[in-house]
């Protein structure tokens, strides 16, 4: 089981941003308007945020980067790793991660990679940098996570473009002696593959004329094999069956109980899963912010999105203990248990 | 199969009375979307505590079928 803690790292800081450009699934002309509340009531979802054709997930991290290093007046030779978590990344090679290095002005000694994950990314990402942060003293390493999925689906895909929405992040990790644990437990299955998959695009399905082709499955769903199917079943079951035994073996594991924790920040799937998830572990409403209706879902960037939006008052000024879990796309899941004593937490920064 | 017709009512509704049996192909319905098979797939889950894949599901063709694999042992 990969259950482990990490010690001597503090979360410093949180900022999250969004493209200016708000959508309404109100006035969604791919869903039937007699579908459109439901759709509204059953997914939570009421706006997403679109960029800008070509503004890429590395626009937006920057963005939330330069604001958080500014305010935290953190010095850009400072920051000794850089990752970067995307599945929207600017090129095919190099990692993304490296051309942020230069664009945010860090030293050539700082160290910078991608991981290529989704819905679970936050989590991940945060026990990447945590962990190289924790084996360097004085250490400071920034987390970028974000992904813009309105790049990568078929906007005539009625299954997909009420769902997804375009965020980046950014979240501030220091070498602190006076931190407490964070304690990790991720898990992959990836027999799940094809729950969540862009089929062609990559050396198994190189791009083709045939990859390009659009086909109408059905009234409403038309894509073709460079844009992402979600099996909207099969990834309800998973989440509502992984995430709340994932977060039990995290409390059983470190004795605790759900009445614990203040606030647990789960990935924002939909509200239907996110609401199973939390009857499932008998949350009660005010321990799992939901930030679905004005920002949807935005992959890797919903827990940082949370947080900025639903729990910066609380995280502020005072201590807390926090869950995160992340669960989608590999199919990948995990969770973190982390103790917070203040942070800084930047206002929702929006981009043209 | 009463309670579970009921339920289908429930997150199919409104259907006037008797529009469903277990011999109604649940497809052919106008209220059958997959927005309504996954309320429907997150509602056993609930109530039945069991979970349908989607090939389950795409094998279904009737509510008795859809009955069946409320039952299956898991």
């Amino acid at each position: 089981m990969a259950l482990f803690s990490l010690n001597n790292v503090a979360i410093k800081g949180i900022a999250a941003s969004v493209p200016n450009e708000v959508q309404s699934n109100s006035d969604l002309a791919l869903i039937p308007e007699k579908d459109r509340d439901l759709l509204i009531r059953t997914t939570g979802i009421k706006y997403r945020r679109v960029a800008k054709f070509g503004t890429c997930a590395s626009d937006l991290c920057l963005a939330a980067a330069e604001k958080l290093m500014a305010s935290l007046q953190w010095e850009k030779e400072s920051i000794q790793a850089l990752v970067f978590v995307t599945q929207t990344p600017d090129y095919i090679t190099p990692a993304s991660a490296i051309v942020l290095q230069q664009r945010l002005g860090l030293s050539k000694s700082c160290l910078a990679f991608d991981i290529n994950l989704g819905c679970s990314g936050y989590v991940y990402g945060l026990a990447m940098a945590a962990s190289i942060i924790a084996a360097m003293p004085n250490g400071r390493a920034l987390l970028l996570v974000g992904d813009v999925s309105s790049a990568c689906i078929s906007h005539s895909d009625k299954s997909v473009v009420p769902i997804f929405s375009d965020a980046g992040s950014a979240t501030a990790l220091q070498h602190d002696s006076s931190a407490t644990a964070m304690t990790f437990n991720l898990e992959s299955d990836g027999s799940g593959y094809d729950a969540i998959i862009i089929p062609a695009g990559g050396y198994r399905a190189p791009v083709s004329a045939e990859a390009l082709q659009y086909m109408e499955l059905e009234p409403g769903i038309a894509r073709n094999q460079m844009h992402l199917v979600l099996n909207g079943i099969d990834v309800f079951n998973f989440s509502v069956r992984e995430a709340p035994q994932n977060v039990q073996a995290l409390l059983q594991h470190l004795g605790l109980k759900t009445s614990d924790v203040d606030s647990f920040v789960f990935h924002q799937a939909n509200k239907l899963i996110n609401d199973t998830i939390a009857r499932k572990l008998q949350l009660a409403p005010h321990q799992a912010p939901q930030s679905l209706r004005e920002f949807g879902n935005t992959s890797s960037a919903t827990i940082p999105i949370t947080i900025v939006s639903q729990l910066a008052q609380q995280l502020i000024n005072a201590p807390a203990k926090l869950v995160f879990c992340g669960f989608g796309v590999g199919l990948s899941w995990g969770s973190v248990y982390l103790e917070t004593k203040g942070m800084e937490i930047l206002p929702l920064i929006e981009v043209a | 199969m009463d309670e579970f017709i009921a339920m289908l009512y429930d997150e199919l509704g409104p259907l006037p009375t008797g529009a469903l049996s277990p011999e109604t192909q649940f497809r052919q319905l106008e209220a059958w979307s997959s927005m309504t098979a996954l309320l429907i797939i997150a509602r056993i889950d609930a109530d039945y505590q069991v979970a349908i894949t989607a090939a389950e599901l795409a094998s279904a063709h009737t509510v008795s079928d859809l009955y069946q694999l409320v039952k299956k042992p898991n």
